[in-house]
């Protein structure tokens, strides 16, 4: 388990984390939401025992970060911002360094490095130097090195950073894998990957949390929750369409994209208006290439909590 | 324990991983002959011993131990590695002695690759090798009194350049603290046992009753003192310091 209570960072002129509470249970996946500089990145440090809180308290499956930092370290896989390393060793030899650190010893080395390199798919890369690497293939490093021990606690800053679509995909899978029995918590500002990975997202500006819930419960905050999206085959009906639209009891506006001849009509609070819709396209002989009902845009509530 | 050992064998291989280590051994080894032999006049002397050899050993090292020293600490900083090894279950005081000895294990490697000026006075005379293994011991003990101020003035910035001339420096006001001219400045203005204790701190006098054979219990306590010291400020710096 996870746990900080009042967690505070204060620098000179500025307050980085300010009075932030949560706790986080095996088999979930936090996403840790925020606009740069909101205070993400400071809380995973002090989180990791890199940068002392100046209030407040953390602890990591029960061993606090300050009185009983080792302990809290070992329970821990961590992956700084950036993917950090050194980039003149190999990454054969830089994941031997981990796992010697992470006492790791004789047949049970040999299989978590085999693990590691075959699950981020590093063979390939196993004896150049890091620094000659790209940036896919560093991140994956840096990951490797915080799986090697197979942590109860895995705390990842930015892992789908600088990967192509395919490297997400498969770093994404990982993360559903390992969250059965583990306690992720992930920082991005990739708001598919919140939807994709997590179980649980807590969003946070300038310091502080301003939301906490499941991503479908703050997708639902929406104003585009149970909005009803539909795609015209004629522009020349787009127009007419809108009008009608608007006029409905349970629509409170209507947005119009002509460039891909698309309507979205966001209802009233409460009101369903998916049937209302879908009768008044068959009415009017809208020919409709697409009809859907939005459950929600998380870059909007993400945008309207953090502004 | 073997957290220490783990840290500073990979220290110690990325020292050989790039040319660093080739380049500073052969520097080293160029000029510490270089200066024995054209400005100590070791063979002219006519003498079987190896002090003029010994005689500009603070020299060289007051600027190739800040060299070496200066990426120690800010060189993690820069790329952010340090963020990477502090996180690891590793303690502070191990991180800083395995980094520390790396590199004092690495000038050991230079020092001892001199070996061929020991053999060519063995050749050409007979030698005390008491006092030359005692100033070979000394010349240890010195490079790892100037290590020890490098790793602090890395710790303090994450430029190495910086390190780099505040390393010299410090190195050289304790090793000047030790000459008769400074210490003549010194005493038409301040008393006898003030000027003494300047003397005491330096650098080179303990070094030179070391390098004459005289292994006096106060000389090592001085180095071991002067070596805690720094490598207390050194962690202090880095715990204060570390994630800026």
């Amino acid at each position: 388990m996870i746990k900080t209570e009042h967690l505070s960072k204060r620098y000179e002129t500025l307050t980085a984390v300010d009075d932030v509470s949560f706790e986080v249970q095996p088999g979930e996946v936090l996403g840790f939401l925020g606009p740069n500089g909101a205070g993400k990145t400071t809380t995973m440090r002090m989180l990791a025992g890199f940068i002392t809180p100046t209030s407040g308290k953390a602890s990591i499956c029960g061993h606090d970060v300050e009185t009983d930092t080792l302990a809290a370290k070992a329970n821990l896989g961590y992956l700084p911002e950036g993917a950090p390393s050194y980039g003149e060793m190999t990454v054969r030899s830089f994941l031997e360094f981990i796992a010697d650190l992470r006492q790791l010893r004789g047949e049970h080395r040999a299989k978590r490095l085999a693990y590691v390199i075959g699950r981020l798919q590093l063979e390939r890369v196993l004896e150049q130097t890091i620094e000659t690497l790209s940036k896919g293939f560093r991140r994956r490093v840096g990951l490797a090195q915080a799986l090697i021990h197979d942590p109860p606690v895995l705390i990842l800053d930015e892992p789908t950073d600088g990967l192509d679509p395919n490297q997400k995909h498969e770093v994404r899978t990982l993360i559903n894998e390992m969250a059965r029995d583990k306690i992720i918590v992930i920082s991005t500002h990739i708001l598919e990957e919140v939807e994709a990975v997590c179980s649980r997202a807590i969003i946070i500006a300038r310091g502080r949390i301003v939301a906490d819930d499941t991503p479908a419960a703050l997708a639902s905050q929406s104003r585009y929750h149970n909005a009803v999206s539909l795609r015209l085959e004629h522009s020349e009906q787009l127009a007419a369409a809108r009008s009608a639209i608007a006029a409905l009891p349970g629509v409170a506006e209507v947005e119009m994209s002509e460039r891909d001849v698309r309507l979205t009509a966001l209802p009233r609070a409460g009101a369903s208006i998916l049937t209302a819709l879908n009768e008044l396209a068959t009415r009017q002989g809208l020919k409709l290439k697409e009809l859907h009902l939005e459950s929600g845009r998380l870059d909007e509530v993400f945008r309207t909590k953090t502004a | 324990m073997a957290n220490v050992g783990i840290i500073m064998r990979r220290e110690l291989r990325s020292y050989f991983a790039t040319p660093l280590a080739y380049v500073f051994i052969l520097i080293f080894l160029v000029l510490a002959n270089l200066f024995a032999f054209k400005f100590g006049n070791l063979y002219e002397r006519g003498q079987a011993d190896l002090q003029p050899f010994f005689w500009f050993h603070p020299w060289l090292y007051l600027f190739l131990i800040p060299a070496l020293s200066m990426r120690l600490w800010a060189e993690e900083r820069k790329s952010g590695s340090i963020e990477l090894l502090m996180t690891l279950p590793v303690t502070l005081w191990q991180a800083v002695l395995g980094k520390y000895f790396a590199a004092w294990v690495f000038t050991g490697i230079a020092l001892a690759l001199t070996f061929p000026i020991w053999i060519t006075v063995n050749y050409l005379g007979s030698p005390d090798n008491g006092v030359i293994l005692a100033a070979y011991i000394g010349s240890l003990l010195l490079a790892g009194g100037f290590l020890s101020v490098g790793s602090c003035m890395s710790a303090l910035t994450r430029n190495q350049v910086i390190a780099f001339i505040l390393g010299v420096v410090v190195s050289f006001v304790l090793l000047l603290a030790g000459y008769p001219a400074v210490l003549d400045w010194f005493s038409s203005w301040l008393p006898q046992t003030i000027v003494d204790a300047i003397a005491s701190l330096s650098f080179q006098r303990h070094f030179d009753s070391i390098s004459k054979g005289v292994i006096d219990i106060r000389d090592i306590l001085y180095f071991a003192m002067l070596i805690g010291l720094f490598l207390v400020a050194t962690a202090i710096t880095l715990d204060v310091r570390k994630a800026e």
